[in-house]
């Protein structure tokens, strides 16, 4: 796919940063206090803390991630989806309001509020730095992976673009700042997803998206590929042995490869085109048999191949019959694999009823076949993505920016609102890139703003300038929960170094210029991660850590300090270390075999939680102050 | 230490003790419902596959479900919750 360097694209993302920065600037007068640079003042409107909400919480992840995952794979990015939002009930129902009655800062001093205890103090902060380190990470990622082909930087610009930026604006004026941007972000993101929706199903299904210039692949019958004029054909041979494909090389000494696609109506024996990356020993890069250039790049892919009633397009449909007429089609997904160094891109017409329930990614194939390894690693997965959000350290900082009880819980619904409906978009904006003859076969990231820009070149830009926003949101979210972790947390309350309210301020910027290097650096790391694997990583760890405390300190009054601490280091450290110890982590991370993996499924939600539960009860109890009898 | 900004409801520990009885019935009531799409999905997912009306399949209909009714249980939360300067609180 050949990105040009948008100068439109530019001209819109620098506007925003721009509004963004001057906002921060002009607001950061106003932080001087602890209590304005930590919690914004207490006194931001509910319906705008509601719209902050879904700013914070719709990351890269939400956003570019599952809309990808759907358009690659169907309804398994739904199921992220429906878990996130199910995760603002535990929020609303259990956590929030006493939250906002424990707290003053930040969610260590929330857990500590009734015993002032220095061992809570320090796991809680500990915990929030390690889930917002987490956090941090698939969203760098993702900000590299949007401005890399956006804007043509390489992925180390634009992680440390947008981590400056954020840097800026969180040491300049902290909390308040990052509510406007979320603010402003949030309301973006749900009405032009709005506005693309409706496009979508304005469009309805094409069996030829685009234009007369689009690349159609063609599916053809042996013969009329291999007796073609000037085809050489090439043995199969080395690792091209007893696999499905048979390579060719025209006249001009272009490598194709062709993939065997079964019989037709007819008996005819078939081969499908593909795509091909390869790279010679040289370093010269070949894409689809010849060098890659800005005009030899590969063919943008996602169509429906057939539609019900052997018609070629549909027209307009409504939002249900969208559905009903996607179960009848055919889409043609595309899966890769690497051959021999090189990647071959190859063609996998799919039932759309196949892709409208669970089972789609190779992860969970296993659900379809009743695999009980699987089948754990989806309810483990669905309880950590429930459990995780109340018990995510940047959501939770979000209760105290508004002035009461009453206000906090309307902007909790407000919140729930706007990110409920974002997601119902988000099953019509994946299907709709699937079948928009516009996707990236080689990244899943810009499934979304690719959607956009086969409407047009003008939504494509504005579209990845909010998502970069997004980023931006997000990212000077979790700076902010981590800065508080160690200026409050740890320095002032752990350390009992007593600096004054401007002092702790200034520890606190010092703070977020600290974590956000950090975060760069290891955005840039982890340039190759899949980032929803990564955010379910944090969100497992957040629910292992902190929610038993929590939800236990709330409920049941034998909870004692040790018991706390105990409970967020045990939960932290397996749900970390199991994690570690994956199939996921040893292919993606250290390179090593997945089959030799130590557990046996990947989502440790389902053992670490209540096994965070357990250890409480015990040390607690272990601890209880004995009762003075009386008489 | 304590942030005092909240005294006034933390003076009324009935509307507090309501409005959490509140809060866990509604949550018990959504966890019923993510708990049935949960192990549909598992251990049923032929149901899952199928189309109960609209000609939809229940996948999509039920996962639609479950994001409305954390919306509308939302609301009915808002609506039911007392709040510290109600009429109730004034008269206890």
């Amino acid at each position: 796919m050949n990105y040009t360097a948008s100068n439109l694209s530019l001209a819109i993302f620098l506007v925003f940063v721009g509004i963004v920065v001057g906002i921060s600037f002009y607001l950061g007068a106003k932080a001087k206090s602890a209590k304005g640079f930590f919690a914004a003042g207490g006194g931001v409107p509910w319906w705008v803390n509601g719209l902050a909400f879904a700013g914070d919480y719709l990351s890269a992840a939400s956003f570019l991630g599952i809309c990808g995952m759907i358009a690659f794979a169907g309804y398994d990015g739904f199921l992220y989806s429906i878990g996130y939002l199910a995760g603002w009930i535990v929020a609303l129902f259990v956590i929030a309001e006493p939250m906002k009655r424990l707290g003053r800062f930040t969610f260590a001093d929330a857990l500590d509020n009734k015993f002032n205890s220095r061992g809570i103090k320090l796991s809680a902060a500990i915990s929030t730095l390690v889930v917002s380190i987490f956090y941090l990470i698939p969203q760098m990622v993702g900000a590299g992976a949007l401005i890399k082909p956006l804007l043509g930087w390489d992925h180390w610009m634009g992680v440390s673009a947008v981590g400056s930026v954020v840097i800026v604006i969180v040491a300049t004026a902290g909390m308040v700042s990052t509510t406007w941007v979320q603010f402003i972000k949030g309301g973006l993101l749900v009405a032009l997803c709005t506005l693309m929706t409706v496009m979508i199903l304005n469009r309805g299904f094409d069996t030829t998206p685009g234009d007369e210039k689009t690349h159609r692949f063609q599916v053809l019958p042996v013969e009329q590929v291999l007796k073609a004029d000037g085809i050489t054909v090439l043995p199969e041979d080395g690792a091209w042995k007893d696999k499905p494909y048979v390579r060719v090389t025209t006249s001009d000494g272009t490598l194709q490869v062709w993939r065997k696609a079964g019989l037709d109506a007819a008996g005819v024996e078939l081969l499908s085109e593909t795509q091909t990356v390869a790279k010679r020993a040289d370093g010269v890069v070949f894409k689809n048999g010849k060098p890659a250039s800005k005009d030899n790049d590969l063919h943008p892919i996602g169509t429906v191949s057939k539609l019900p009633d052997g018609k070629e397009e549909t027209g307009a449909l409504g939002p249900f019959e969208f559905f009903r007429v996607f179960q009848e089609s055919e889409i043609v997904l595309w899966k890769n694999t690497v051959i021999d160094g090189t990647t071959v891109y190859y063609q996998v017409p799919t039932k759309g009823a196949d892709l409208l329930t669970a089972g789609g990614t190779p992860t969970l194939s296993g659900l379809r076949t009743g695999d009980w390894t699987t089948r754990i690693d989806f309810l483990s997965l669905m309880l950590a993505l429930f459990l995780g959000t109340a018990s995510l350290p940047h959501i939770l900082i979000r209760y105290y920016t508004v002035k009461d009880q009453a206000s906090a819980r309307k902007s909790t619904i407000m919140g729930i609102a706007a990110i409920g409906f974002f997601y119902v978009l988000t099953l019509y904006l994946g299907l709709g890139a699937m079948t928009s003859g516009g996707l990236d076969p080689t990244n899943g990231n810009m499934a979304a703003p690719l959607l956009a820009r086969s409407f047009n070149e003008l939504l494509f830009a504005v579209i990845s300038a909010v998502a970069f926003t997004t980023v931006l949101g997000t990212v000077s979210g979790l700076i902010m929960a981590a800065s508080g972790a160690v200026a409050h947390d740890l320095v002032t309350n752990v350390f009992k170094m007593d600096l004054g309210e401007e002092r702790q301020v200034k520890v606190a910027k010092m703070a977020a210029v600290v974590v956000g290097i950090i975060a760069i650096l290891l955005g840039i790391a982890f340039e190759k991660m899949n980032v929803n694997f990564l955010v379910g990583w944090a969100f497992n760890i957040a629910a292992s850590a902190n929610l038993p405390s929590l939800v236990m300190l709330l409920f049941w009054k034998g909870t004692t300090k040790q018991g706390i601490t105990v409970a967020i280091i045990v939960g932290m450290v397996v749900s970390l270390g199991w994690i570690l110890l994956s199939a996921q982590a040893y292919k993606d991370v250290y390179g090593l075999d997945p089959a030799t993996a130590i557990v046996p499924f990947s989502q440790p939600a389902i053992i670490s939680v209540p096994l965070g539960f357990l250890v409480l009860v015990v040390v607690s109890k272990l601890t209880r102050k004995p009762t003075v009898a009386t008489p | 230490m304590h942030d005092h900004e909240n005294v006034r409801e933390d003076e009324h520990p009935e509307i507090i003790a309501h409005n959490t009885r509140l809060g866990l019935m509604l949550f018990a009531v959504y966890c019923v419902m993510y708990g049935g799409f949960m192990g549909l999905s598992t251990f049923a997912p032929e149901v899952m596959k199928s189309r109960p009306f609209g000609g939809v399949n229940l996948a999509i209909l039920y996962g639609f479900g479950l994001i409305v009714a954390a919306m509308l249980l939302a609301v009915v939360y808002l609506f039911l919750a007392k709040q510290a300067d109600s009429a109730d609180s004034k008269a206890a």
